[in-house]
């Protein structure tokens, strides 16, 4: 039975189990050694070929993008909305008497389903004005977040949904 | 030229050190862990942020060695500080907080920290089946099974 | 310019750890102590990387990359001790 299973399974996914995977560890691979040359760009396809196959077992779904103009303009966004978050931030720290600080906890209700979406969700909403993502329910179908500064809770929840959740529902789903 | 990539460079490290500080007073001030957590996570990417864009630049600029190992720090710190704020408070949780009396229900089920992930079982199934094999798995299973005790 | 900058961004850099080392030694609990060694090893960082701007080599950016890498490892293994009980089941 391990014979034919194998090598059904080898047809499914043959040398490049995850394309994205190999893609960026030969670019880490480059940027870790620093330079061009041929022997680091060899070296560097060896381990983005070997180092997928060797863990494919982990990781068994291939991951489907489908915009990748939609992947740019979400990380840009992202970016940019890093740094205000932590102005934002900052001026909470700074002139914000800590009694004064309206922190909660929300529950928001997902859309996504796929845990590639919901992590890159989660990582987002973390890195984003005054919000941390905590936990997720059992079922997967809510994420917990705190709010360092929450006059509003339904407005956060309306921002994180239409402003990050719709466009991921874009890319991956 | 030479003058505005050295104040661009001042700058720069102004920002860092000023975000950095911020990050860390915010950690002493914030009177609960939760509120704490706010502060490192965010006022501290913006600050390493701006150190290492600071010598990215420094470097490319005045000793012409263009460096992109920090564009790899900045990229490791900004994949792994979300993921670090999230085990802290998923410990936080698990510790100190009554899940009933003090965070919001979600329907159906409760909490990861607190419930068994509800279809694992399904899930699983699910993924065997448009997946790999299982003989892979269960290789990958006994191969860890094997090195263990070592 | 680069010089006064460098002065007072090691300066707030040291300042920072000062105040994360208060909490690591008041925090009241556990995990507020995990915090503030995590904070420090990301100031940390910020504080190689000003060294290395102000000696002007970059040899220490290794050194922040293995820094990075270990605190975060570390951090993860903490929670996951509190979480489980256990580090590797």
């Amino acid at each position: 039975m391990s014979d034919r299973a194998t090598a059904s399974a080898a047809d499914k996914r043959g040398w490049l189990p995850h394309p994205l995977l190999s893609a960026s560890l030969v670019l880490v691979w480059l940027l870790l050694q620093n330079s061009l040359d041929l022997g680091n760009l060899l070296l560097g396809l060896v381990l983005g070929l070997g180092i997928p196959l060797w863990t494919s077992g982990l990781w068994p779904k291939r991951l489907r993008v489908k915009s990748w103009v939609a992947v740019l303009r979400y990380s840009v966004m992202v970016i940019g909305d890093i740094v205000l978050a932590n102005i934002d931030v900052a001026r909470l720290i700074l002139f914000r008497r800590a009694s004064e600080l309206r922190t909660r906890w929300v529950s928001v209700p997902l859309e996504l389903s796929s845990p590639e979406a919901i992590t890159v969700l989660a990582g987002t909403v973390t890195m984003t004005p005054g919000t941390v993502s905590c936990d997720l329910s059992a079922d997967g179908r809510y994420l917990l977040v705190h709010c360092l500064d929450a006059p509003d809770t339904e407005q956060i929840v309306r921002e994180i949904k239409t402003r990050y959740e719709a466009r991921l529902k874009e890319i991956f789903e | 030229m030479n003058l505005v990539f050295e104040i661009l460079v001042a700058v720069l490290i102004i920002i860092g050190g000023v975000f950095t500080l911020i990050g860390s007073w915010g950690m002493v001030k914030l009177p609960e862990l939760m509120s704490r957590l706010h502060a490192p996570t965010k006022a501290t990417t913006l600050g390493v942020g701006g150190a290492l864009l600071a010598s990215m630049l420094y470097f490319a600029a005045f000793k012409s060695h263009l460096s992109l190992h920090e564009l790899l720090i900045s990229m490791f710190l900004f994949l792994t500080a979300p993921i670090t704020a999230h085990f802290l408070a998923k410990a936080h949780i698990h510790r100190h907080v009554d899940p009933v009396r003090e965070l919001p229900r979600p329907d159906g089920h409760g909490w990861g920290t607190f419930e068994a992930p509800h279809d694992a079982a399904a899930e699983m199934k699910a993924v065997m089946d448009d997946g790999p094999d299982p003989a892979a798995a269960e290789k990958a299973h006994n191969d860890d099974a094997g090195r263990s005790p070592r | 310019m680069i010089d006064h900058a460098l002065s007072f961004a090691l300066g707030a850099t040291s300042l920072a750890l000062l105040l994360n080392l208060w909490r690591l030694v008041h925090g009241p609990s556990v995990i507020d102590r995990v915090l503030a060694v995590d904070t420090m090893v990301i100031n940390m960082i910020a504080l190689i990387i000003f060294y290395g701007i102000h000696e002007g080599t970059p040899v220490y950016f290794e050194a922040a990359l293995i820094l990075a890498m270990f605190g975060f490892v570390s951090t993860v293994a903490f929670c996951r001790f509190v979480l489980r009980g256990d580090i590797i089941e």
